[in-house]
């Protein structure tokens, strides 16, 4: 079983490097965005899987953070790159 | 000889890994960032809900189970969360939908 577990957090992680082309490449800030967000639900995936074989308790927290701080991230692109959302618009 | 657990975490597990490459195809071939969120969405529910459903049958105790459970819930709200502000942001700085 741990076999299995280590195998899928490879391929994950095979996935990950894919997805920093999509980082790289853009074309616009958000496409970079969404391939960080993709990166991070991958990261806690694999950190999962790692904490699972290890058995240790720990490690699960640190997937906890990271689910928690990929919002964070997202928000604070959103209020940067729209300034509506900031108050210099009328609607929202 | 496998358990009747593993054999259905070993499937939940692979399923999850499955939707895990759909959604980094997804991202790195469609046309447009809606489709992209489109993918990743998927990607984000469905395949780590099957990853930490098939964890959660192989952990040995509660509190673990739990702890799993409360990053998965996590992460689905996250990723609603985040589809709609990056999707709602983008129309609104007239980034077009990709036609044919």
């Amino acid at each position: 079983m741990n076999t299995l577990l280590l195998v899928l957090a490879l391929f994950l992680m095979i996935n990950l490097a894919a997805l920093l082309w999509r980082v790289v490449r853009g074309p616009h800030a958000a496409d970079r965005l969404v391939g960080t967000q993709a990166i991070a639900t991958l990261t806690i995936a694999i950190v999962l899987l790692l904490a699972e074989v290890s058995g240790d308790r720990a490690s699960s927290d640190v997937a906890i953070l990271l689910a928690v701080f990929a919002v964070v991230s997202t928000v604070a692109f959103v209020h940067r790159l729209m300034p509506w959302l900031n108050g210099d618009d009328d609607d929202r | 000889m496998m358990t009747t657990g593993e054999i259905l975490a070993t499937l939940a597990l692979l399923t999850g890994a499955f939707f895990f490459l759909a959604g980094t195809i997804g991202l790195l071939r469609f046309p447009d960032l809606y489709t992209r969120l489109h993918a990743i969405t998927k990607a984000e529910n469905i395949g780590l809900g099957l990853l930490s459903l098939g964890l959660v049958i192989l952990s040995d105790s509660w509190a673990e189970a739990l702890r799993v459970i409360l990053v998965w819930v996590l992460v689905v709200l996250a990723s609603a969360t985040n589809a709609h502000l990056i999707a709602q942001s983008a129309e609104r700085r007239r980034i077009r939908p990709w036609r044919l």
